[in-house]
């Protein structure tokens, strides 16, 4: 068996690079007793990563098997819960019309906000990364800044605000385009594209920086040579160089924008109450939020959990893929 | 070879045409200005005195700057029986413990997933980028069950606790680890006999100070903006981010408090940012995820 001898030898080699004791051969005893060997000998790094790894266990592993056991029962925090089937998902599907105005919305939003905050944060970073670095500094923190302010997107409120004094009002009476002041937060039709626009305002967060630092990484020189075999333009350049190298930024940035895409729940509340003017703006997260939190149906609740984190999941996959194929 | 390539001393100029240069000037000023004006809106109307907050239409500017509003922030929340004091004291002692916390566990499983090699390392590596994957919302109600058991509902703990667990720190850790900490300096350690941990502590902590500080920033960040949490009910353990909606809820006349609340709130990260923009943009460079 030539395939695990030569893997043995990596993984011994590798074992070398460590420290005393020796590694164990793997030739000299079965599978799982060099395993075990190996554990004791790395006692030290389970002892490192066990704070960590047990407290991420409880609070991130756990809660997701929790909620696919309690999704299949009735459980409600007071009585003992009995066993339903898949009847929540039925429940979910086929008779709760908010749920599904909700997955329409959720996806509405994440659908432009992801892919939106994503080519925002490529572009602009890739437009930062052109300018002298002082100035570069200053941009990059005129971008960030929003993302870490905490609730300064409350200041959307002032602006967009129900009467005269909001900016937004003032401006369009100025004009003479209105009479009245509109109420933005309290208007079914404006609250969604609103609560998107502040949601792109937040979302030059991690993912940004990590192009900025991804194009600063990539040297000088691979541009040069690509000008000298024919790369006529900056959009080739970025399409044939740039873009290319960045994958595994890429990768990432898009691992988080998704992730985002779905957790602006609390935006959403905070700017237009809960629940939003007819359900408007009601997404997924505020109906978990509903039942777990204020109803306390926790089965039915972790039921549209799991709904939820298939539909992060799935998406995750999808555009991995998808990504993979760039400059190809 | 068609193209003639412009060079200036031996260097090449690349391929940038004008037209191209001012559109992306364009284009990032005005996105710039979206950006900036409403962050500049809640400075100016922090400094607002109440009679230029009531002027119609509003101003982007300020005629005679007051610091009346923050000094209001300590006597508006006078009247509810938790002094505004107390909710700034929740925000900095959950984030600083969070904090630390977070850096001293995941610095420890991040260099054990970097440099030391044992059988699951690379599995429990892909649960964690998995985590990733899913925010963390959708765990809220089973969460709230297992704080419950914890019996830490309506404790500073059920916020310090979980938040030490945040993988996004000790993901971009393992990462800047692993690309520049050279294993032969690990390895010239422990022939000298220091143990695992005392090279982990002594050595490899201090090449990746970026790393911790961009640690700290994404940890803290997310604890400073930390809400109201449905695990806390009592009004004493509340926090200053749940404080400033409550004073923005009060409408209009509240408004100039409630921007100098967000001017308190927002310059403390855009501070901490400022200060090590460098370091934490050094620490992006390696936070690329392979296929």
């Amino acid at each position: 068996m030539p395939k695990t001898k030569a893997e043995t030898a990596v993984r011994a080699k590798g074992g070398e690079a460590q420290k005393a004791p020796r590694p164990v051969r793997r030739e000299e005893m079965s599978k799982l007793r060099w395993t075990w060997e190996e554990m004791k000998r790395n006692k030290t790094a389970y002892f490192m990563l066990a704070p960590f790894f047990l407290l991420f266990i409880i609070f991130t592993v756990l809660p997701v098997f929790l909620s696919m056991i309690l999704s299949l029962t009735d459980f409600n925090m007071l009585q003992m819960p009995h066993f339903l089937g898949l009847s929540n998902f039925k429940r979910l599907f086929l008779e709760d019309d908010i749920f599904i105005l909700a997955c329409q919305n959720t996806l509405i939003f994440a659908s432009i906000t992801g892919p939106v905050s994503y080519i925002l944060s490529l572009l602009i970073a890739w437009f930062i990364n052109e300018l002298p670095p002082k100035i570069r500094a200053v941009v990059t923190l005129v971008f960030y800044a929003p993302s870490i302010s905490g609730n300064v997107y409350l200041i959307w409120k002032t602006l967009f605000s129900s009467d005269s004094y909001g900016w937004a009002n003032a401006t369009l009476m100025e004009l003479g385009v209105i009479n009245q002041p509109i109420l933005w937060f309290e208007n079914a039709d404006y609250v969604m594209p609103l609560c998107i626009v502040v949601a792109l305002w937040t979302s030059l967060g991690t993912a940004f920086l990590s192009f900025i630092a991804g194009f600063q990484t990539i040297s000088r020189d691979m541009y040069e040579a690509a000008a000298v075999d024919g790369i006529k333009n900056r959009w080739q350049e970025l399409w044939y160089i740039t873009l290319p190298t960045m994958r595994p930024q890429m990768m990432f940035g898009a691992v988080l924008a998704i992730t985002n895409s779905f957790g602006f729940g609390a935006i959403v509340t905070a700017l237009c109450g809960f629940p939003s003017v007819d359900y408007a703006a009601h997404t997924i997260m505020h109906h978990l939020d509903d039942y777990g939190g204020a109803r306390y149906e926790i089965g039915y609740a972790s039921s549209i959990a799991v709904v939820l984190f298939v539909i992060m999941l799935a998406s995750n996959i999808i555009i991995k893929k998808a990504l993979s194929k760039v400059g190809e | 070879m068609s193209k003639k390539l412009r060079t200036r001393g031996h260097r090449v100029i690349l391929n940038r045409s004008a037209g191209g240069d001012t559109g992306i000037t364009i284009v990032l000023t005005l996105m710039g200005l979206f950006m900036f004006l409403p962050m500049y809106y809640v400075v100016i109307q922090s400094l607002k005195p109440l009679d230029e907050l009531f002027m119609f239409p509003p101003r982007f500017y300020v005629i005679s700057p007051t610091l009346e509003n923050f000094s209001d922030l300590f006597t508006l929340m006078g009247d509810s029986w938790v002094p505004f004091s107390r909710y700034i004291f929740n925000t900095v002692f959950i984030t600083i413990c969070g904090t630390i916390g977070n850096l001293i566990f995941a610095s420890m499983a991040a260099y054990s997933l970097a440099k030391l090699r044992f059988p699951g390392r690379n599995a429990i590596f892909q649960i964690i980028v998995l985590s990733l994957m899913f925010h963390s919302t959708v765990n809220q109600v089973t969460h709230f069950i297992i704080l419950s058991a914890f019996g830490w509902i309506d404790t500073y703990l059920s916020i310090i606790v979980p938040s030490m667990a945040t993988t996004i720190g000790l993901y971009l850790m393992k990462q800047f680890m692993e690309t520049s900490v050279p294993d032969t300096v690990l390895e010239s350690a422990r022939l000298d006999g220091a143990s695992e941990f005392r090279t982990f502590l002594i050595i490899a902590m201090p090449m990746v100070k970026p790393a911790w500080l961009t640690l700290m920033i994404e940890c803290f960040k997310n604890l400073w903006n930390a809400g109201s949490s449905i695990y806390i009910h009592s009004e004493e353990l509340k926090t200053f981010h749940y404080a400033i909606n409550q004073i923005v809820s009060g409408g209009i006349a509240r408004s100039g408090a409630g921007a100098a609340a967000t001017v308190v709130m927002m310059s403390v990260p855009i501070i901490v940012f400022v200060l090590n923009q460098s370091q934490i943009i050094e620490t992006m460079g390696s936070s690329g995820m392979k296929d």
